[in-house]
């Protein structure tokens, strides 16, 4: 990716070492995680037919995914005509310089911009500052992230890692450098948090003549952009510009509106555990009268970006069903501890560990290693909305790294070679089937282990320190079960 | 009905007194068990891990060992799951391979017949009280493979309720998992260790004296930091306690 931000990132486990240490971290996100983790079950128990849903969700998916091509085509169609522009782009730079060439044709210098995943994915508020433009981003949390020159952590609350106490210190600060300051004397309530953002914040939806946003769904049959959101400021930022980008990622197809139905009552309890979202936006191309709210000028920048290579994948394809409400991260225990930076990308959690490594490939350490970062607890797969089977891709993934195969890039189908750092493991993994092999081999191994055993260390060399840094080592009894099997008879002899 | 018991590597190696408990409790319920002797590991290590290719001869393997028996039954959560659950997928990735259906054909046999200890009783031998007596204060931990993998919901309760003498204590974020993982206790060390600490004081919170779980690859782990945090607790495989008995404690 070109953002640059999250370029040469150590692999997950050297970053999750500092994460589990920082007690504050921790405790931010143990409290913000278990929250929203209780409230979302009971938002969802409220649903008779949450099961109906969740495999309607995955199956209307699936289906655009298969037909991809064919409702990217009628959208096209439907945005062209009803007055706005559609670009195409096949990866992070080119849609970078789109969206750049864009604002720079209307002469400002200065955009608002809606929470979106797909520009923190291109790193396009970096690549509009290297042109000159200033990206103001008007999510309350995403605010609290660039203030403190910060990267998000979360998919849906970027600042999850910080607390209130952290946050007034970050407006008190930042707030005057980027426009109107935080008022004096500002305290850590959340009223008075809110305000000193909504004070701040006016002032650019005001004098803002270019609004960038994303978009949670698009609908072909009509040309649709939709923004499922909670504070109002993506309203602010889809009416009042004059000129308005949305950046998506082609994926977030949907054909009908009566699709967009079951998504609208999945997507609020999943994220926010809300039965309905406060705004739901929805915006079809431009406005025709001079007296009409919304903008005059409408582009649609549609994002590649690695997505039709992942589309190419039979097992790893379901990633891109996601719609983003960030359940998995929530009740991901390996998130909880090791926090959304340790991720190396904007997509933290389970479906960051499988989404990066397909959107990125496995070549970079922070990438092979992301298919590892879980303990296979299958928390995210029961929680997921859309049903992505989050430990299966995993596993899949974890294929891809120790042995290599084939995969698509850049719509070339090519053969990846194994990730570096892995022989001793293969080598190891190799022994153990051939001596699984033959009963007789295991057999020799554990007598050899059980009367060796007064001899065995209480801390284990190499990797093995991995384990007793921490835990003690079991003991090795004094004869494998199989033996008291063959010498009792199946237990029947209990004289021996 | 002829009932192999499927041990698992790890039982048959750090663990034989799980397997006799299992041996013990179910030929008091009047099953006949076999442990055949050619049975090794089910590759669950190697799937898990990414060596989905050396797994295959070892479902190869236990399905030619177990294949011959109308019940398979196992003293753990995520080598039934990894029968269950992954050997089908196995057999299908390999038919997507395009190598035919030779895998699946080769282990159908042996996934529908594989019970977890808990799941065999409560659902094929229909009893939850086994006639158990262990006079402990106990807490249960629900491991992610049994709970979500194979979905055995509250069967291992319902046996601990029955059980004499024992007191069961609720366990404060009981679904969450320990942090084994298998080869994630070793690769993400520091998570995996977190959680488990995590889990370790949640056990120690209910002032039970022993940690009950239907796996002791997490029971290893468990354990293990109970030790190094001195918490004082045991931890207990469910088949040692359902095994237990007023005449012959455990």
């Amino acid at each position: 990716m070109s953002g640059g931000t999250y370029l040469g990132m150590p692999a997950f486990p050297k970053a999750a070492h500092e994460a589990v240490r920082d007690e504050t971290l921790r405790g931010n996100l143990r409290h913000a995680t278990h929250t929203i983790r209780a409230k979302r079950a009971t938002a969802v128990a409220e649903v008779s037919d949450w099961a109906e849903l969740r495999e309607a969700g995955k199956q209307i998916k699936d289906h655009t995914l298969r037909h991809l091509d064919r409702y990217l085509v009628q959208l096209e169609e439907s945005v062209t005509a009803a007055g706005g522009t559609v670009h195409w782009a096949a990866d992070a730079d080119e849609a970078n310089r789109i969206v750049t060439g864009l604002v720079k044709a209307t002469g400002e210098s200065e955009v608002v911009k809606v929470k979106s995943m797909a520009t923190q994915e291109i790193g396009l508020n970096e690549a509009l500052e290297a042109e000159g433009i200033r990206a103001y981003e008007t999510d309350l949390a995403e605010l609290i992230v660039q203030l403190g020159e910060d990267r998000p952590s979360h998919i849906l609350v970027p600042a999850i890692h910080r607390n209130r106490g952290e946050i007034r210190d970050i407006f008190a600060r930042e707030m005057g450098a980027w426009g109107r300051p935080a008022p004096e004397g500002l305290t850590d309530t959340p009223a008075e948090l809110a305000d000193a953002a909504r004070l701040h914040l006016r002032e650019k939806f005001l004098r803002a003549k270019v609004g960038i946003s994303g978009a949670n769904f698009m609908v072909a049959e009509t040309g649709t952009m939709v923004v499922v959101e909670s504070e109002g400021n993506g309203r602010m930022c889809l009416t009042l510009p004059e000129t308005l980008i949305s950046v998506v990622g082609i994926e977030k197809t949907v054909p009908t509106w009566r699709d967009l139905e079951v998504f609208l009552q999945t997507l609020p309890r999943s994220s926010t555990a809300e039965r309905m979202n406060p705004y739901t936006s929805t915006w079809t191309g431009t406005t025709d009268s001079g007296t009409a709210d919304g903008p005059r000028d409408f582009h649609l920048v549609l994002i590649d970006n690695g997505r039709t290579d992942t589309l190419a994948d039979e097992v790893g394809r379901q990633a891109l069903r996601c719609i983003r409400c960030s359940a998995c991260l929530n009740v991901c225990p390996v998130y909880e501890r090791a926090g959304g930076h340790a991720y190396g990308s904007v997509y933290p959690g389970p479906i960051g560990a499988i989404l990066s490594p397909q959107l990125r490939g496995t070549g970079s350490e922070i990438d092979a290693s992301l298919p590892y970062a879980s303990s296979l607890c299958g928390a995210c797969y029961d929680v997921c909305p859309v049903a992505i089977d989050i430990p299966e891709v995993l596993v899949h993934l974890r294929e891809r790294v120790v042995q290599g195969g084939p995969v698509t890039r850049e719509g070339v189908r090519v053969l990846v070679k194994p990730a570096k750092g892995h022989a001793a493991e293969r080598a190891a993994m190799r022994a153990a089937r051939w001596a699984f092999g033959r009963p007789g081999v295991l057999r020799a191994g554990q007598r050899l282990a059980s009367r060796t055993r007064r001899f065995h260390p209480r801390t284990l060399p190499g990797p093995g320190r991995a384990w007793s840094d921490t835990r003690s080592v079991p003991e090795v009894p004094a004869e494998p079960f199989r033996d008291w099997w063959q010498r009792t008879h199946g237990g029947k002899d209990t004289s021996k | 009905m002829r009932v192999a018991l499927f041990l698992t590597c790890v039982n048959d190696t750090l663990y034989p007194d799980t397997g006799r408990a299992v041996v013990k409790l179910l030929t008091r319920l009047g099953v006949d068990v076999d442990f055949p002797m050619a049975q090794t590991c089910c590759g669950q290590a190697h799937y898990n891990t990414g060596y989905r290719h050396e797994a295959e001869p070892l479902a190869r393997h236990f399905s030619e060992v177990f294949g011959g028996y109308e019940a398979i039954v196992t003293p753990s959560g995520s080598c039934g799951a990894m029968v269950r659950e992954l050997y089908p997928r196995m057999g299908a990735r390999a038919r997507a391979e395009g190598r035919g259906d030779g895998l699946a054909t080769a282990l159908a046999p042996v996934v529908p017949r594989t019970y977890e200890l808990t799941e065999f009783l409560v659902d094929v031998l229909g009893v939850t009280d086994v006639g158990a007596y262990y006079p402990h204060t106990v807490t249960y931990h629900p491991t992610c493979h049994g709970l979500r993998g194979l979905g055995l919901g509250d069967r291992p309760r319902r046996l601990l309720e029955s059980v004499g003498g024992l007191e069961l204590r609720e366990l404060p974020g009981a679904d969450e998992c320990c942090g084994f993982g298998g080869t994630f206790a070793l690769k993400n060390a520091d998570v995996s260790a977190a959680m488990g600490a995590d889990k370790v004081r949640n056990a120690a919170s209910t002032g039970a004296d022993v940690l009950c779980a239907a796996d002791n690859s997490c029971l290893m782990h468990i354990g293990g930091t109970m030790t190094r945090l001195r918490t004082g607790m045991r931890p207990v495989h469910i088949a040692e306690i359902l095994a237990s008995t007023q005449e012959e404690p455990v």
